[in-house]
């Protein structure tokens, strides 16, 4: 046992400094610029394979609640309107503001201060529920655990009972037999209790919502207090998300 | 269609005896390599085609049975013969309402309980806009033992960040007498999402089955359109093709590490081994954009190519990290204790029930794709395919331990031997015009993985997705009953399942 005492001393912090400055090799969800497209052009629209593009008078509207980060837009446009961006994607209290039209930064995600967010501050326990996801977002909800992203060090935890649990991190676009145990879950919550859509198919379905077995999204189902874009989102998009919930961004 | 040998049955009567090749005898240790891979249905202007399809030997092409039937008729059950047929026969009675006579579980499995097709529901046609009704029942159990049995059940919804599904114990004291697995709690329907899709929009849809899996995926679809189209696909593209498959081996197996030392309780261990995967997973956001490699296999090669000039030297720092780290996790009694005789899996059991990857070649049933039926040019790499015989929880560790360093030899030579040149080819024969079909197979990290693929115009019209985690699943109950609770996570942990891929 001593060995990995002493690995665990030789190996140091593998932590990185918060708030991240620049995660490497990372992109991203695509932008529209400000630029008007031409007359009657809709390549990028019918590129995307989950709808998350309209045009219109005003031009093109990407949204981000729906983009699955494919970038065959960003491939087909000639004209460059739409392109990767270099910063991470950041969560949403508004769902409508995931609807871009330029490439402006919209403001960072906020919630309503309120008492109990005071209460929350440092000790905020966190409880997921996998409503029919591919296992990408899990896979990055993990990690927040490991020594890179260390979400401890914010007194953010993960509990087995949603009966201490302050969060509920939901994922997959809500297939039929998981729609009564996530009711359950979140009523089993006691208040107050936040609820983050997280990754694509909990906002809109993304690209396996849909058919004869699960629904498009969490829309409906349960209150929804911030919309996690991505697929899957990135852990340092998701830890971002949980800090922003207790006005610590 | 060269990689299968076509067979069509006339009368559902000669079924049992034209597949009587397939049976397993529980008696005999497993000498043959042709198995069962996998049942289908699909509709078509005949009624539905039964598929009947079985791997044989190295280097030989597939083997499929065909049959049609008429909407909701009977048809002989081989469950009885060749136990792994009896999931494939559940599922194709749910989703297109044949009858399999002589079954032994006839319960539901894909559609639960509580899903109410509407009425004269007779197999999944076309596009749905709403789900079914759902209205929650209970799940259908088998009855256990007497009085003095206890009964456990959890999920779906479990402790810790994991995927839904629910398992119900049989105990007494410590030792479970029965675990009753209900999955598909999950299930999307995500084979029927391809159909009416393009060929080339498939892909992204093949990445969303299993996210840790995505390259897997994305590759046997691209690789069941290229054999349906039959597309040579450039050398520079098998290569990277293959760097991409193998990175996503390495980070699946060194989070696998972080796991079992999480529930062998070494902390440091557990934080180290989710470090290193999370390493690796940046290291292919720096050479692809995305943590998880995806958008860039399709049909025809890749989007994009790619600059390696870092790959080489990451990858030597991480193999020299990976070595130190699991030898340490080697020298550890605690955890070897934990592991050893944990979850034992005999080569009979898995042979009949299906397991495919490191699960039976911990078991002693040798068997890999990339050396048996080579793909994407994996005949060009040297590389060891681990074998072990004891078939338990450290077996299983084992394998993958050492899979972790074949795929660094396997990177090394990739990354040595790259080609320059184009990495795309377009479909320019017009066969995609015409009704197609192909299958594209990949030792996935789980296993054995096959897609098959039927199309016509450009458009898909069926996909059938062969998942291995579907039959390690199945496998998972035998190594549990007769034998304790406390052994239950490690063992679980030890198979590596996916949930996302069997429930699709």
């Amino acid at each position: 046992m001593s060995v990995w005492t002493y690995r665990g001393l030789r190996g140091g912090v593998r932590t990185i400094g918060w708030p991240l400055e620049e995660v490497s090799g990372m992109m991203g969800l695509p932008v529209p610029t400000a630029h008007r497209c031409p007359e009657g052009c809709e390549r990028c629209a019918q590129s995307c394979p989950t709808e998350a593009i309209t045009i219109d008078d005003g031009g093109v509207e990407l949204d981000h609640g729906a983009c699955i980060d494919c970038k065959l837009c960003v491939e087909v446009c000639p004209f460059g309107i739409l392109s990767p961006t270099t910063s991470l994607t950041r969560a949403s209290s508004d769902r409508d503001a995931l609807r871009r039209r330029s490439d402006v930064e919209p403001a960072p995600p906020t919630l309503q201060p309120t008492k109990h967010q005071r209460w929350l501050r440092k000790s905020l326990f966190v409880r997921h529920i996998d409503c029919g996801s591919c296992n990408g977002c899990e896979s990055e909800i993990t990690a927040l655990d490991n020594p890179y992203y260390n979400l401890h060090r914010f007194g953010v935890f993960f509990t087995p009972s949603p009966r201490f649990a302050d969060v509920l991190l939901v994922t997959g676009p809500i297939t039929s037999p998981m729609h009564d145990p996530l009711v359950a879950t979140y009523e089993a919550m006691p208040g107050p209790k936040y609820v983050i859509a997280t990754g694509v198919c909990a906002i809109s379905g993304g690209t396996n919502g849909g058919g004869y077995n699960a629904h498009r999204g969490l829309g409906g189902v349960v209150p929804v207090d911030l919309w996690l874009p991505g697929c899957p989102p990135h852990p340092a998009v998701i830890a971002d998300a949980l800090l922003a919930l207790v006005g610590r961004t | 269609m060269k990689s299968w040998n076509e067979v069509s049955i006339g009368e559902p009567g000669e079924l049992v005896s034209l597949l009587s090749e397939l049976i397993v005898d529980p008696e005999q240790a497993p000498r043959t390599y042709r198995r069962l891979q996998a049942i289908w249905a699909r509709r078509t202007s005949e009624g539905i085609e039964l598929n009947y399809l079985a791997s044989s030997g190295q280097g030989e092409p597939f083997k499929l049975w065909r049959l049609f039937v008429a909407p909701g008729s009977g048809v002989p059950s081989l469950a009885m013969l060749i136990p792994l047929a009896g999931s494939y026969e559940r599922e194709i009675a749910d989703l297109y309402g044949i009858r399999f006579e002589g079954a032994p579980d006839q319960r539901r499995l894909v559609l639960h309980e509580g899903s109410r097709a509407p009425d004269g529901f007779l197999g999944l046609a076309g596009s749905y806009s709403d789900p079914f009704a759902f209205v929650s029942t209970p799940t259908e159990m088998p009855r256990v033992g007497g009085d003095d049995l206890q009964q456990l059940r959890f999920g779906p919804v479990r402790a810790d960040v994991v995927e839904s599904g629910s398992f119900t114990f049989s105990y007494a004291g410590e030792g479970i007498v029965h675990l009753e697995t209900r999955l598909f709690y999950k299930h999307r329907g995500m084979e029927t999402r391809f159909e009416g899709r393009s060929i080339q929009s498939g892909s992204l849809l093949a990445e969303r089955v299993s996210g840790v899996d995505s390259v897997a995926h994305g590759l046997a679809f691209a690789l069941a359109c290229e054999d349906a189209l039959q597309l040579r696909v450039p050398t520079r593209a098998q290569q990277l093709r293959v760097l991409l498959a193998e990175l996503e081996r390495l980070y699946n197996h060194l989070q696998y590490f972080g796991l079992l030392s999480k529930l062998t309780t070494l902390k440091v261990a557990d934080a180290e081994g989710h470090y290193l995967a999370e390493l690796v997973k940046q290291l292919n956001a720096r050479l692809s954009g995305g943590r998880f490699l995806r958008g860039l296999v399709v049909p025809g090669g890749l989007r994009r190519d790619l600059v390696t000039d870092e790959v080489g030297d990451v990858l030597n720092e991480l193999e020299e990290q990976a070595h130190t780290y699991l030898s340490a996790l080697a020298g550890t009694r605690s955890y070897l204790d934990r592991l050893e005789t944990t979850g034992m899996l005999s080569a009979q059991v898995a042979l009949a029930q299906g397991a495919t990857g490191p699960i039976e070649r911990a078991s002693g049933l040798d068997r890999d794709l990339r050396r048996d039926h080579p793909y994407s040019g994996y005949d060009r790499y040297h590389f060891a395919v681990p074998g072990a015989t004891m078939g338990d929880a450290r077996a299983r560790a084992l394998i993958r331990e050492h899979e972790i360093f074949a795929s660094f030899a396997i990177l090394g030579q990739v990354i040595a031997q790259l080609e320059d040149g184009p990495v795309f080819v377009a479909d320019d024969s017009r066969r995609s015009a015409e009704a197609f079909g192909g299958m594209g197979w990949v030792e996935a990290t789980r296993g054995t993985l096959i897609y098959v693929v039927y199309g016509e115009d450009g458009y898909l019209s069926r996909v059938k997705i062969k998942e291995p985690s579907f039959s390690n699943w199945r496998v998972f109950p035998y190594t549990v009953d007769g034998t304790n609770m406390m052994d239950y996570a490690i063992n679980e942990a030890s198979f590596g399942l996916s949930v996302a891929g069997n429930d699709r």
